[in-house]
């Protein structure tokens, strides 16, 4: 066994190699740019090597630096973690030649694998389904169409080298070809490098479930079952879970097999990741091999009792594979919920800032949480913008989907947007429950997920209000045994008035649409209930409030919720779901030096990509003016009406920090 | 401590009769003020809130802290006391909570003839400035009126307790420490002017506040200059040239959160230094108080049912139980301060008022608040009563209840007759507070007897001069006095005058009076020195 490895990586996937080389005894080495120089990576770390500025081409990508940390710091292994060198070739060649072990597989397999067309002719030969497509190296647009005319659309246009989503488009009809073609060549370039696409036969209802597989460098082969990571967004990953569900046994034996024989068709050894759609017939396709550790390995290790960074180290050290095939059992059911910088009511726009407050579910054999970040630490610009993994686990998938809805409720993240409640919707929600899921489920579910009924808005409202009465309560209470007069009447918060109701007006909004919400209390003490009243509806009600924990008796139904309040915005948990309440507060008004200049502003910290206008130009409305690049997303702003362009402030290439203003724009007069 | 139990029959047809009259009487007040809230009528109302201005009561209620109680001074002030109506004489005023401190607010109602001070309401102002002041209570005005009401400015300029003595209680409050705090939300008009500029700090909305000793119309009479109001006394004008305001606030809700900054600010400890307990609910709910009330005034009750739902626990240390026993004495506790209740349990005889005066001076000494339950017909009279020394007795109880220093609380549960009134701590006696049942009555003496007096005068005027008169005759002549005393003596024709601080439903009464105490404990208690007592 190695004494001593670096991880080329940072973040959670850092932290996460850490300790399973912590508990091997395996010294390790971090390294990090500027924006960690203080990350939870650098301090778990028994070493650390500082290799340049915070752009991840300057400093994680960089190969040289890193293979010279390993040096100064007498590495004997890499481990590269995900994302970053984790793929690259030419930095496996390297580390070769240095004499350092890349933990990882031989560099003929990532080649193999790298491109996608390349992988589907080897898994061709080696008799591994695929998915109708074309390969060919003709890129030209005519020769790409006629292949997608052929197969019949939908079709599904992919970069080559790509993955994550990049340079990836679905084309409905031939129509829509051309632009979505030309669409997925640019975002290819910009990602990758490389604007080579290949086209597949777009399957209407199919499933990704992926098989975990790993060799060693004696011949020995095992899958680790399969992993079902359907519900995407994007063609990125959200809530995975292992194992799939309604998947029998002759099924996962012939997709294990398969996705061996596809290992072992490139000679492949250590972790390996074979992605197959599954269609309604249960017939599967190959799409593609990750060769390295996938985000969502941990729903594997959950479900098998197997540490895979543990088996990555050894097989890397030469040793044979911990387990065979029939030592291997499958245990329970795992869910894993990426939890995200992100604010999924606005097409999932990536979030930046400081984790003011970070509070994790508490872990436990049924809870587990891989995260590199802690409380107060910033979600950057640049880098992937995932919190933290939550997995869960339990005996089977209903009880695990259950914790896996409790522990979402129970985190508690401020100062950054999170999906969390997105999440929470996801999971909570009847297909999901159900198991009625395929790749296509959020764009079929979006208005189960975001929740618009106004019915059910309705029967929330009374809780949010009940529970913002309950808190003026709770907080007057605390203040009450402070006070060096602690039974004064004073103290009680219930609004009382002479000769009238006692009641509470509280303003409650819910995407923008505003309700006045009167909340009367009834008697006092234990037997204290309130009459709220939302319009012409009125509703008794009864609560204990309990931390964040709401016991609430509307008209007789008794429910439980779980609440988040960041000042005065507030989440209700439910069991059907997650409600937004925003408690509008009195406007203050407009003050002195407030006014804002007429000017556009970074709707978050990015790059320019480029400034389409320039000063003296006439704009009309929703013309695009430039457009930033931000978490390797572009964003188009446009101008908000006709006008003027008085000045600009930023040329392409600039970072530029959120809420700069980037130019000086004046409405044209009437 | 001793409990007391009830032995109300809470199913009788007598308790269910008087709870349903009391009902009537609690929902007929309610009624009445369910109108008056509203203050002036749905167009001024409407006016007043296209001009971006929120409703004097909703200003308080953005003043107050989350959730405060509210101890509203007066609602039916003006009631009917004037041809024109005037809901709560166009001003709001009470005892709320903000940041932390009981305050004494005072909101004039612009949508009440544009806020303008009639004589009650000048009345109104003046009583809750005495509340601050005997209680050392901050002062928040939050002014929008047009000033003194002119048609009536004879009752409400020139004498010692009119518009005036504003002023005066603004500067002597300052000077001990009470601070005074006001909010321009509108028109501060002539002698208007100097309740911001006679505050400690003064906060004043932009483009609605306005304060000049002149308006627009005066100035241009007197000089001919013309000038919009905001040029004349806005915002702008006070805050940057004249610095007769301290704080520029953007709108009403603005002005309003700086009011509560400036009283976060005062640095002011509440000087609690009495031996409260924890607070403990009655053992009977205060609603039976409905059916323990008679219907028929005349009918005897035990009072001891009512405190039982008044004091907590309802635990009550009767003092002298088996002497003098038509004045129940006795230490309690409401809202866990401890306090001396002296109540009417029927008409006062000599030994009632010793021992009362004698209770009174227990409390003083202790510094324990006094609590007047006041349901009393008068002094009893009669050849041997007044030989007996009931004039004496009577005295040594009217000085106690004159000179103790520890803060009183009356509260008129029934009636309110005679020389009774002055020795169970009525209006003249400088109670902190007294407030009165919907069901009570005052007047010298009850309208029978009022009746019967002036009946008996005149027959025997008529009888010196020969002239027969009959009994039916008699009765008509005594009708319209008995009339006249019901009118005159119900609560709401004594709570628009001014001579209590309100009408409260006899459910209140736990609540209120434990608002009330709390109040007044922000002022240390004096040490009491008595006057003589005639022996």
């Amino acid at each position: 066994m190695f004494n001593k490895i670096l991880i080329a990586n940072r973040g959670e996937i850092a932290c996460r190699i850490i300790k399973t080389a912590k508990k091997m005894g395996v010294l390790t080495v971090a390294v990090y740019s500027d924006a960690d120089k203080d990350a939870l990576h650098v301090h778990m770390a028994d070493e650390a090597i500082y290799i340049g500025p915070s752009p991840s081409r300057e400093s994680y990508l960089l190969g040289d630096k890193v293979i010279a940390a390993a040096i100064k710091t007498g590495a004997q292994a890499i481990h590269p973690g995900y994302g970053f060198l984790s793929e690259n070739a030419d930095f496996c060649r390297t580390c070769a030649a240095k004499n350092i072990t890349f933990i990882g597989p031989p560099v003929g397999a990532i080649e193999a694998m790298g491109s996608k067309s390349a992988a589907k002719n080897i898994m061709e030969k080696a008799n591994v389904p695929l998915v109708p497509g074309y390969h060919g190296e003709d890129q030209s647009s005519a020769v790409i169409k006629k292949a997608a005319d052929d197969m019949g659309y939908p079709v599904l246009l992919k970069a080559t080298a790509g993955g994550g989503g990049k340079g990836m488009r679905q084309v409905w009809n031939e129509q829509e070809f051309e632009e979505g073609f030309a669409a997925a060549k640019r975002e290819a370039l910009s990602s990758f490098g490389d604007d080579t696409m290949l086209v597949e036969k777009y399957l209407t209802q199919p499933r990704h479930v992926e098989i975990q597989v790993f060799c060693d460098n004696h011949q020995n082969a095992v899958y680790l079952f399969e992993r079902d990571c359907s519900v995407q967004r994007r063609h990125q990953k959200v809530i995975e879970e292992a194992p799939a569900f309604k998947m029998s046994e002759e099924l996962r034996a012939k997709m294990g097999e398969s996705a061996i024989k596809s290992a072992q068709a490139i000679g492949y050894q250590g972790a390996g990741t074979v992605e197959f759609l599954l269609d309604v017939d249960g017939s599967f396709y190959f799409m593609e091999m990750n060769t390295r550790l996938q985000v969502e390995h941990p729903v594997t290790e959950m479900i098998s009792g197997q540490d895979l960074v543990e088996w990555q180290l050894r097989v890397a050290a030469g040793e044979v594979l911990p387990k065979t095939q029939q030592q291997l059992v499958l245990n329970g059911h795992a869910f894993e919920a990426r939890i995200y910088a992100e604010d999924a009511n606005n097409d999932f726009l990536p979030a930046t800032g400081k984790l003011s407050l970070l509070q994790t579910p508490v872990e436990s054999e049924h809870v587990r949480i891989d995260t590199g970040v802690r409380q107060g630490d910033e979600v950057s610009v640049y880098y992937d913008p995932m919190i933290a993994k939550l997995i869960v686990w339990d005996e089977n998938r209903e009880k695990a989907l259950k914790r896996l809805s409790k522990a979402l409720s129970e985190y508690r993240i401020n100062g950054v947007t999170t999906n969390i409640d997105f999440l929470y919707n996801l999971a909570t929600s009847k297909p999901f429950v159900e198991e009625d899921i395929d790749t296509g489920f959020i764009e079929k579910n979006n208005d189960l997920i975001f929740h618009d009924n106004a019915q059910e808005l309705l029967n929330e409202l009374p809780i949010a209000a009940l529970y913002l009465v309950l808190s003026i309560e709770k907080k007057a209470l605390q203040s009450a045994l402070h006070s060096n007069d602690p039974y004064s009447p004073w103290h009680n918060a219930n609004a009382w008035r002479l000769n009238e109701p006692h009641s509470h007006v509280l303003v409650l909004a819910h995407n923008d649409v505003e309700y006045t919400v009167e909340v009367e209390q009834k008697r006092q003490g234990n037997d204290a209930y309130y009459l709220v009243k939302i319009n012409s509806e009125q509703f008794d009600c009864q609560g204990t409030l309990d931390d964040d924990n709401l016991v609430v008796n509307i008209n007789g139904h008794r429910s439980l919720a779980t609440i988040n309040c960041n000042e005065n915005n507030i989440s209700l948990y439910r069991a059907n779901g997650v409600f937004n309440f925003t408690h509008i507060l009195p406007d203050f008004g407009q003050h002195e030096g407030d006014d804002s200049h007429g000017g556009l502003t970074a709707p978050m910290n990015g790059t320019m990509v480029s400034v389409l206008v320039e000063a003296g130009d006439t704009v009309s409305k929703d013309q695009p003016l430039v457009i930033m690049e931000a978490m390797k997303m572009e964003h188009t702003i446009k101008a908000p009406s006709d006008g003027t362009i008085n000045e600009v402030f930023f040329q392409a290439g600039d970072m530029v920090d959120g809420g700069a203003e980037l130019l000086a724009f004046s409405t044209s007069e009437e | 401590m001793a409990k007391l139990i009830s032995k109300i029959n809470t199913r009788s047809q007598d308790f269910l009769d008087n709870a349903a009259h009391m009902q009537t009487q609690v929902d007929d007040l309610r009624s009445k003020l369910g109108e008056i809230k509203l203050g002036g009528g749905e167009r001024s109302r409407d006016r007043h809130l296209s001009r971006g201005k929120l409703l004097p009561r909703d200003r308080v209620n953005a003043l107050l802290d989350d959730g405060s109680a509210f101890l509203e001074f007066s609602q039916l002030a003006a009631y009917k006391v004037y041809e024109d109506n005037v809901p709560s004489a166009g001003i709001i005023t009470g005892i709320g909570r903000v940041g932390g401190q009981e305050c004494v607010i005072v909101a004039n109602d612009a949508t009440v003839k544009g806020g303008t001070y009639y004589p009650l309401t000048v009345k109104k102002h003046l009583r809750a400035q005495a509340i601050a002041q005997e209680n050392n209570l901050p002062c928040i005005y939050l002014v929008d009126s047009g000033g003194a009401n002119l048609p009536n400015q004879d009752d409400v300029f020139p004498d010692k307790e009119h518009f005036g003595r504003i002023f005066f209680n603004q500067a002597n409050m300052s000077a001990n420490n009470i601070p005074q705090v006001a909010v321009v939300m509108g028109s501060c008009t002539a002698g208007g002017a100097y309740v911001p500029a006679m505050a400690d700090e003064s906060i004043i909305v932009k483009e609605q506040g306005t304060i000049f000793l002149a308006g627009p119309p005066l100035v241009k009479a007197a000089t001919g200059e013309v000038v919009s109001a905001e040029d004349l006394g806005g915002a702008d004008v006070h805050c940057r040239t004249s610095g007769v305001t301290d704080h520029y606030a953007q709108n009403d809700h603005h002005a309003l959160e700086i009011a509560r900054s400036t009283v976060k600010n005062l640095n002011r400890v509440k000087p609690v230094s009495i031996d409260f307990q924890q607070v403990i609910e009655p053992e009977y709910p205060s609603e039976d108080i409905y059916g323990i009330i008679p219907k028929d005034t005349r009918q005897p009750f035990d009072i001891r049912e009512v405190i039982a739902r008044i004091v907590d626990g309802s635990n009550f240390d009767e003092f002298k139980a088996l002497y003098g026993n038509t004045l129940v004495c006795g230490f309690a506790n409401i809202y866990g301060y401890p306090v001396g209740i002296v109540a009417n349990n029927g008409v006062l005889f000599g030994e009632s008022a010793e021992k009362g005066a004698h209770f009174i001076q227990l409390c003083a000494q202790r510094k324990i608040p006094l609590v007047f339950l006041q349901n009393i017909t008068g002094f009893m009279v009669g050849k041997q009563y007044e030989s007996g020394g009931i004039a004496k007795h009577g005295a040594k109880m009217v000085t106690a209840v004159a000179t103790a220093q520890v803060p009183k609380f009356t509260i008129l549960i029934g009636g309110s007759f005679g020389a009774g009134n002055y020795g169970m701590c009525g209006r003249a006696y400088d109670p902190r507070f007294l407030f009165m049942w919907p069901n009570a009555r005052i007047s010298v003496m009850g309208g029978e007897q009022a009746a019967g007096v002036l009946a008996q005068v005149t027959r025997d005027k008529k009888e010196k001069l020969g002239e027969s008169w009959s009994e039916e005759d008699e009765q008509k002549f005594k009708q319209p006095i008995i009339d006249n005393y019901e009118h005159q003596g119900h609560p709401y024709y004594a709570s628009a005058r001014l001579w209590d601080d309100g009408i409260i439903d006899p459910a209140d009464t736990r609540q209120v009076l434990g608002l009330a105490i709390s109040a007044s404990l922000n002022k240390p208690i004096d040490d009491t020195k008595f006057g003589i007592f005639r022996m």
